[in-house]
């Protein structure tokens, strides 16, 4: 079973459209791959809004804890304050005399539940968000949400990673295909961990470019090999030309260029990939003869194994 | 037209979804406002996994400082192998094995814990780079800005040592240029505005994680507005919950192609459409009354 | 010999299960006597880190060698430093399949 990750430093370039339309052409492409989807992107996840997902299975989600004070117990000796190093620790006030975490500035590290001399501070799970196993016009869906302000540690893009790879394994599936999220921290690093292959999709603007190479920087620090898509390219012919002059120094095989397509918008309106709102419009015959190629990178082009 | 301002005011630029233009708008808004208040502006591109405010402002960076946590380093002479340092480490980052006790780096959070807790007084800290902090200024506009190390997971740290490393600063004004998403980045990034500007696209994307953002005020009871960008007709969802929850709708620019090939040549809103320094002349006038 | 190998369901029966860190169930089998217990994996509900969780639960159980798909960089310097020797299970197809390779010396050492 192969893992493919799709990343794009910046958000807004496309992954998540980009993404969709590979899921269609999985399911009903040629040859067909038995495919599984995960959402990683659980802090602001999209892909369900054009996948038409039913839900089958709803959890919820605790995601670290956060230390509470009793206020029974506490002494105001103030030894948390001082331990504490990540400014969650609210001291006494004139409306409260004990002291008090700060549970959205709270790290979770327990430094103060330990240093406590009267045993007043308890480490507390919090429920961070839902995770769901979807069934989508194109297969199994299992992705998330996280509850506004909560810590996206990369541990609830892992638990959706997780029974998207066990369900894979169930049903003999060849592919796992993950929507990623922007930016390259931990929710990033727990996305592209243990992929086989890493999509940048990027697109011809200076902030596009520059996220793109730390997105690049990001897959190989991991070990993992990495490709290009160029997104909007025809937005701006002389950074596309740029991008793809990057790429080919650094060794990094631009797999395609897809031309902006306002109807990839107006499917999206529908709840649908481009693929399935228009498919023979500019954007999916570009993203056709890209899947083609990832399929051939992932040696999948045998069809199914 | 001069505005005067006398309390310190801090406007976050956020939008849940990433890709909206949040950083087009907070940088065109402050090369807007700059030539006509007195007061001292400060720009602070808190998106620091992928910071991209430079690239429309230029600033010349004239300061820099590395961020850094402290990670523990075992003296294994001392060391007894109790594990009590594993016991209390919350993130697996120091483990004891066969005889040894190992530091796993890039899961540390800094906390001290194990240090603190050791019997033996084994451990030691030693700083560990995480990131780089810059300043330097664009035009009249101070600039700040905050950049994580490649293969670091966590950005929340960088944000808050830039946002102390600017406090003696004490602009009158700052603009948070803050990361896409709704989570801990974004809250350390937003944490304390007088205000919020919402970046939207009127998409099914853009919408849904506005509606999350827009949660991450309200938890944090800052208040906000939208400005909607890349307009093509009206998103009737969209108008519908601004008008339910009492969000203003600050302003609007149109989907047009030659904006977005201008943006993609790395100018900036103003410079295409100058007409739109007037506009966010106006939204900076309106905020500074929404928040009194 | 001990031996502890990743497997998706406590018992003989079990797919194996390719993550060490990730895995469903740890089963520390007797190669002669194929007696096994089971064990949950404490770590599968570790954000970070559970390769290391993983690797010291497994080497309080005191085996002789550990047996999984892929060990990801943190898991095998934890089990390297514990003087545990990993190997994989490349083709393997069962439980039974991975020990009498074992005992044949058939799997690749990490």
């Amino acid at each position: 079973m192969k893992q493919l990750v799709i990343l794009s430093g910046k958000g807004g370039t496309g992954k998540t459209s980009i993404t969709a339309a590979f899921a269609n052409l999985a399911k009903n492409g040629n040859p067909p791959i038995n495919a599984i989807l995960a959402d990683a992107d659980v802090d602001a996840a999209n892909l369900e809004l054009v996948t038409r997902p039913k839900r089958l299975e709803s959890h919820e989600f605790i995601g670290g804890e956060i230390a509470v004070i009793d206020p029974n117990r506490c002494h105001a000796c103030g030894i948390c304050e001082q331990v504490c190093r990540f400014d969650a620790v609210i001291p006494p006030d004139s409306s409260q005399a004990v002291y008090r975490i700060d549970p959205i500035a709270c790290d979770g590290c327990a430094a103060c539940v330990y240093q406590c001399p009267e045993y007043a501070i308890t480490m507390q799970p919090q429920k961070a968000g839902n995770w769901y196993h979807s069934l989508s016009l194109y297969g199994d869906l299992y992705h998330a949400d996280l509850i506004p302000a909560q810590e996206n540690s990369g541990k609830l893009v892992t638990v959706v990673k997780q029974n998207g790879r066990l369900r894979a394994l169930d049903t003999g599936a060849q592919l796992l295909i993950v929507d990623g999220p922007p930016g390259i921290g931990c929710p990033v690093i727990s996305a592209v961990a243990g992929a086989d292959l890493g999509l940048i999709v990027t697109e011809p603007t200076p902030a596009g470019s520059h996220d793109m190479e730390r997105a690049l920087q990001t897959i190989q620090h991991f070990r993992i090999p990495a490709l290009v898509v160029i997104n909007k390219a025809d937005l701006n012919r002389e950074k596309t030309a740029e991008i793809q002059n990057y790429c080919k120094e650094k060794q990094v095989e631009v797999l395609g260029e897809v031309p902006y397509d306002p109807l990839i918008s107006e499917g999206m309106k529908q709840g649908l990939d481009i693929v399935a709102y228009h498919s023979t419009s500019p954007a999916s015959q570009a993203i056709k003869a890209i899947w083609t190629k990832v399929l051939e990178r992932l040696s999948l082009l045998g069809g199914a194994s | 037209m001069r505005m005067a301002n006398n309390n310190p005011l801090k406007i976050a630029v956020a939008s849940g979804k990433g890709g909206t233009g949040k950083t087009t708008i907070a940088t065109s808004f402050a090369l807007s406002i700059i030539n006509d208040i007195s007061e001292s502006l400060l720009f602070l591109d808190c998106d620091v996994e992928a910071p991209n405010a430079h690239l429309f402002l230029k600033p010349q960076l004239t300061e820099e400082k590395p961020v850094e946590i402290l990670i523990p380093e075992v003296n294994e002479s001392l060391c007894t192998h109790c594990g009590e340092c594993a016991k209390v480490c919350q993130f697996q980052a120091i483990a004891v094995l066969g005889n040894k006790t190992l530091v796993f780096p890039q899961l540390c959070h800094g906390c001290g814990s194990c240090t603190m807790i050791c019997p033996a007084n084994a451990i030691q800290e030693i700083p560990k780079s995480i990131g780089v902090l810059q300043k330097g200024t664009a035009g009249e506009i101070k600039f700040a800005r905050g950049v994580m190390d490649i293969g670091e997971p966590m950005a929340v740290p960088i944000i808050r040592q830039l946002k102390k490393w600017v406090a003696p600063l004490e602009p009158q004004i700052t603009i948070i240029d803050s990361p896409p998403g709704t989570s801990c980045p974004v809250v350390e990034s937003i944490r304390g505005s007088d205000f919020l500007i919402l970046v939207t696209e009127p998409t099914p994307f853009g919408f849904h994680d506005l509606k999350l953002a827009h949660q991450v005020a309200k938890d944090l009871q800052i208040p906000a507005g939208v400005i909607i960008n890349r307009e093509n007709g009206a998103f009737s969802e969209l108008e519908d919950y601004c008008k339910e929850e009492n969000l203003p709708i600050l302003m609007r620019v149109p989907f047009r192609r030659n904006i977005a090939e201008g943006i993609a040549k790395g100018r900036n809103l103003i410079e295409i459409l100058p007409e739109m320094s007037a506009s966010f002349q106006n939204i900076y006038h309106q905020i500074t009354t929404l928040v009194k | 010999m001990k031996i502890a190998l990743t497997t998706t369901a406590p018992n003989l029966e079990a797919q194996l299960d390719p993550r060490f860190g990730r895995c469903a169930y740890v089963l520390i089998v007797d190669s002669e006597t194929l007696e096994f217990k089971a064990h949950p994996n404490p770590a599968l509900n570790s954000s970070g880190g559970a390769g290391i969780r993983m690797a010291q639960f497994v080497s309080d159980l005191k085996p002789d060698a550990v047996i999984s798909g892929d060990f990801g960089p943190n898991a095998a310097s934890a089990l390297q430093s514990a003087h545990l020797p990993m190997y994989l299970f490349g083709d393997s197809q069962s439980v039974k399949d991975v020990i009498e390779r074992f005992k044949s010396g058939k799997l690749t050492k990490v």
